[in-house]
């Protein structure tokens, strides 16, 4: 998937960004945004399309599309103009799309996505990615074909989502591989959550992607000929469908043909697209000024509200961290990426006290153990039981010589399933820190007993012995023994005192 | 004789003279009496009966709501009114009944107006004489082979009758003024934004207003102030309050400029007649003290083009909601297109359907540029000619329509001579300027009316001057002649 470049071709690709935009109502009708009700209960006559009906914006939205405009350094309109995207398709009630067209709500923006290494010989980069557009929109309905719900000869209609505000993000085609399109995807949905835009849920439909993607041949200047593929419900199959898309176009090339401009679906199973449409030409949405509606003021004073209302956002925070908790770029891009870890993180560096320290010891904890056991149990922090308290209290525990850092490690995953107090899970487990002399001597005196070849090579001089014997003294106390105190009463016990 | 006016009733309700109940018994008898001229194609006669009964107890416990309580309105087919049919005069709505309340109806409601019934119109509100519904043409009572005009025929016809002394229609291009002008009736367009759009089915959304007729322009006042005001339901609705437009009656005109714009006075086609009543109703307000000057439109021989351009383009996509899918009819058929198809090729009529196609062809890639955005041009200029016009007047004035009532059936062929009904009509659309019809005089025993066009929200002068006429003249004061109503009918 994160294959190497293609040897011929450069791959080129655009995306296309549908949110749904964190409101308490739909973007023109006070019916709520609800996920989970019975179909067409989350629905106004407004919805309906009703005849007489008009459409009243919702400001809230218009705030949150500033918020994801200024989050993306895009450049917030004055005046934005609502239009009229005409086609019919009965889970679109009014027979038209209100949207943004010709004057959208903000434009030229970028993002900064960090790329993961695609193999060992690779190293992870750092790139800028543009902004074409960002505008606001109404979603449609759903329509539901499946034959178990609505009969082999019928389909039916939801109309909850009908009306629930959108973003559409817009890059430019600045991607050049699938591992870039998955990192922009990632940074992104992250972002907008960072700054309350969306809950950016990809399963409940929040988060959607289309993609363009076009090949030329490296060095080429001109764009080749896209085809667009849609429906791309996960990130993993994004960058899947954009790979076999890849090939796909690779081989027609190759052949000497030409790529035909359409869409494309792509099924998981086969690893492949599949063209759903041949676009014969462009197709004509009659878009014009929704006369319904006025246009869209923002006002400079409005635009300076929400930029001061603004959460920090990760560059603020990596930039942030890095000099004043002095982490490394590393940790601080990874601590920063999501918000619920990043405020998980800074609330462990503030029960441990805040500073550098702190900073460090909870990067170390955090990024060490648990991120490895959010990843292999697939969550993210905020569905965990893990507090930022649990996991402060444990890091002091091991810092204050109660319990090894060895014996403290799988109290994390521990902790992240069942929550629980450190301390009472330690003395629950036995795990407290030996550092009583006489229980250690005792230990020292033992393994220097079983292993005398190895007591010889240390009173020789060979310090790799004394580890082993640590190791040693290690296992017969399962882990517990004070790493400090065991080495000095070893060494104590070899000079024969 | 002419019906009673609507204050004179009001009045009289106050005095205990008549009873809203019997003003509902009144209204209903004249409505039997008017039924070959098809004005209503829904009479609610129960409702109507309880709602002037419920009108009546309220008096009589002394809460009465104000001059419009208990006083019989009808409404165009076009208005939302909750929990009653709301059909366009189109075959595509014949089964749609309103789930949600409408605001200008709400507001009559909440006035204590007792609403008798729907009235009929051209579908969609597309068209000048009221022949193109569903359920057959309006005739006028004045002359019942011949048109009341169109769209709103059926509120002017059931006004100009005497069935009640309010009725509402709405005014896309002319659709409340050219009919009163027909039928000898008082219509008011006012300013855009005026009367909340919001439960108005929409024909051309920038264009559409809801406004009332009457016999006179007092009662268009009472009528107008009931529904008036900012809904915040209507995003294009206007933040001013509704207007108290009754104190502006004080039936003086002495040193108001009225602008006569040449290209009204000027233009080919124009039956004499109506220049010969407008220039002398103009001169008997200058007896009145009024001043005239002369004053250009230039732009106004685009009207009639720019207005179908954008009034068909809105259209389109205002009429793509009838898709047979969530309400309305819907054709039997075993694809989605074939259902789509089948629904708009039955329940469209011809000339909404010739409509739709030309709004669509307007909007299309590689025409946007040429018609419609030029067309938004032209309106931009247009409406600065008003704005210049009225910079030097309080008000202008001309004739509503080129000629008198035509036969039902003369026009229905030649869509391009049905269009030029609104040549003067269309502009104060397009500007989106007040505008009212004010009857003038006769012809051959049909009526003439006066247009009198203002400045934006100013529609408190327009019916001073109305009124003020209005007490210098009787033509209102004439009715027609039910004997002739009788025949074939419906």
């Amino acid at each position: 998937m994160t294959a190497a470049p293609h040897p011929t071709y450069e791959v080129v690709i655009g995306l296309e960004v549908h949110v749904h935009l964190r409101t308490e109502s739909k973007l023109f009708s006070p019916a709520p945004v609800r996920y989970g009700e019975p179909p067409n209960h989350a629905v106004h006559p407004i919805d309906l399309g009703l005849p007489g009906v008009l459409p009243v914006l919702n400001r809230k939205a218009v705030e949150l599309g500033i918020r994801a405009a200024l989050a993306t350094h895009c450049e917030v309109h004055a005046r934005s103009v609502f239009a009229r995207k005409n086609y019919f398709y009965p889970d679109l009630p009014k027979g038209y799309q209100i949207s943004q067209y010709e004057d959208p709500l903000a434009t030229g923006g970028w993002l900064e996505i960090d790329v993961p290494a695609a193999s060992a010989a690779d190293d992870a980069y750092v790139t800028r990615i543009g902004l074409t557009r960002i505008h606001i929109e109404e979603d449609a309905g759903k329509s539901i074909h499946d034959a178990a719900v609505a009969g082999a000869d019928r389909s039916h209609v939801d109309l909850n989502r009908a009306g629930v505000p959108l973003l559409e993000i817009v890059s430019e085609p600045d991607l050049r591989s699938p591992a870039e399109a998955g990192a922009y995807l990632r940074t992104l949905q992250h972002l907008l959550r960072y700054a309350g835009v969306s809950d950016a849920d990809m399963e409940r439909g929040q988060f959607r992607c289309d993609a363009n993607l076009s090949l030329r041949r490296h060095g080429a200047t001109e764009l080749g000929t896209r085809t667009e593929l849609k429906n791309l419900n996960s990130f993993r199959f994004v960058e899947e469908a954009l790979a076999a898309e890849t090939v796909r176009q690779a081989g027609l090339l190759d052949a000497g043909r030409d790529i035909q401009q359409c869409t494309l679906s792509y099924d998981p199973e086969r690893h492949a697209t599949r063209v759903m449409r041949v676009k014969e030409n462009a197709d004509d949405y009659r878009y014009f000024p929704d006369p319904d509606l006025i246009a869209l003021h923002v006002d400079a004073a409005e635009i300076d509200a929400v930029r001061r209302a603004l959460p920090e956002l990760p560059e603020q925070k990596r930039a942030r961290w890095q000099t004043g908790y002095e982490l490394s770029d590393y940790d601080a891009r990874q601590l920063a990426e999501s918000r619920a870890l990043a405020d998980f993180f800074e609330a462990v560096v503030a029960e441990l006290g805040g500073g550098a320290r702190a900073a460090k010891s909870a990067a170390n904890w955090i990024q060490r153990d648990v991120r490895a056991a959010l990843g292999e149990r697939g969550v993210e922090i905020e569905t965990t039981r893990l507090e930022a308290s649990a996991l402060a209290r444990l890091i002091a525990l091991v810092e204050g010589g109660r319990v090894t850092a060895q014996s403290a490690r799988p109290l994390v995953a521990e902790l992240l399933d069942h929550g629980g107090d450190p301390e009472a899970l330690v003395r629950a487990r036995g795990l407290e820190a030996v550092s009583d002399t006489g229980a250690l001597e005792a230990a020292a005196d033992a393994v220097i007993a079983a292993h005398p070849e190895v007591v010889e090579q240390v009173r020789g001089g060979e310090a790799k012995g004394l580890n082993f014997l640590m190791g040693q003294i290690m296992k017969r106390t399962q882990g517990k023994a004070s790493p400090g105190a065991a080495r000095e009463v070893l060494q104590r016990r070899l000079r024969g005192a | 004789m002419a019906a009673e006016t609507a204050l004179a009733l009001a009045e009289a309700l106050t005095a205990g003279t008549t009873t809203a109940a019997e003003l509902v018994e009144t209204a209903l008898a004249r409505a039997e009496a008017a039924r070959p001229l098809g004005a209503f194609v829904h009479l609610r006669a129960d409702a109507a009966r309880a709602e002037a009964a419920a009108s009546d107890a309220r008096r009589a416990q002394g809460a009465a709501r104000g001059s419009l309580d208990g006083i019989p309105v009808a409404i165009k087919d076009v208005m939302i009114h909750e929990g009653e049919p709301c059909t366009c005069a189109s075959r595509i709505l014949e089964n749609f009944i309103a789930p949600y309340p409408g605001t200008a109806v709400a507001r009559l409601q909440a006035a204590g107006a007792v609403v008798l019934g729907r009235t009929n119109m051209d579908e969609f509100a597309m068209g000048s004489s009221t022949e193109h519904s569903v359920y057959g043409p309006t005739r006028n009572p004045w002359d019942p082979s011949r048109t009341p005009g169109g769209s709103s025929g059926g509120s002017a016809a059931a006004v100009a009758a005497g069935v009640v002394p309010i009725a509402f229609g709405s005014d896309t291009g002319g659709s409340i003024r050219q009919p009163a002008s027909l039928c000898g009736v008082v219509g008011m367009k006012p300013t855009y934004g005026r009367v909340s759009r919001y439960g108005l089915v929409a024909f051309a959304s920038s264009l559409d207003q809801i406004g009332p007729f009457a016999r006179t322009a007092a009662d268009c006042a009472l009528a107008l102030e009931a529904v008036a005001g900012h809904d915040p339901a209507d995003s294009t609705s206007l933040p001013e309050p509704a207007p108290r437009l009754r104190a502006a009656l004080t039936g003086d005109v002495s040193g108001l400029v009225i602008g006569l714009p040449r290209e009204f006075f000027d233009a080919d086609g124009v039956e004499p007649a109506v220049l010969d009543r407008v220039r002398e109703a103009v001169a008997e307000l200058e007896r009145g003290g009024a001043k005239t000057r002369a004053v250009s439109l230039p732009h106004a021989r685009y009207a009639i083009a720019t207005y179908y351009l954008i009034a068909t383009a809105e259209a389109s996509s205002n009429l793509a909601r009838y898709d047979g899918v969530r309400f309305g009819r819907r054709a039997a058929a075993d694809t989605l297109a074939a259902m789509y198809r089948r629904t708009r090729s039955e329940g469209f009529g011809p000339e909404v359907k010739r409509r739709i196609l030309l709004g669509t062809y307007v909007l299309s890639a590689g025409y946007y540029d040429a018609y419609y955005r030029k067309a938004m041009k032209v309106r931009t200029l247009l409406r600065r000619d008003f704005e210049q016009a009225l910079s030097g007047c309080d008000l202008l004035a001309g004739p509503t329509t080129p000629e008198l009532a035509f036969r039902i059936g003369e026009k229905t062929g030649d869509p391009l001579r049905m269009y030029l009904s609104d040549i003067y009509t269309v502009s104060a659309n397009l500007a989106g300027i007040p505008a009212l019809s004010v009857p003038c005089g006769f012809s051959d025993g049909l009526p003439i009316g006066l247009q009198l066009l203002g400045r934006p929200l100013d529609e408190a002068t327009l019916l001073r001057v109305a009124d003020a006429y209005q007490r210098r003249s009787d033509w209102h004061l004439r009715a027609p002649d039910p004997a002739t109503w009788a025949g074939p009918g419906r």
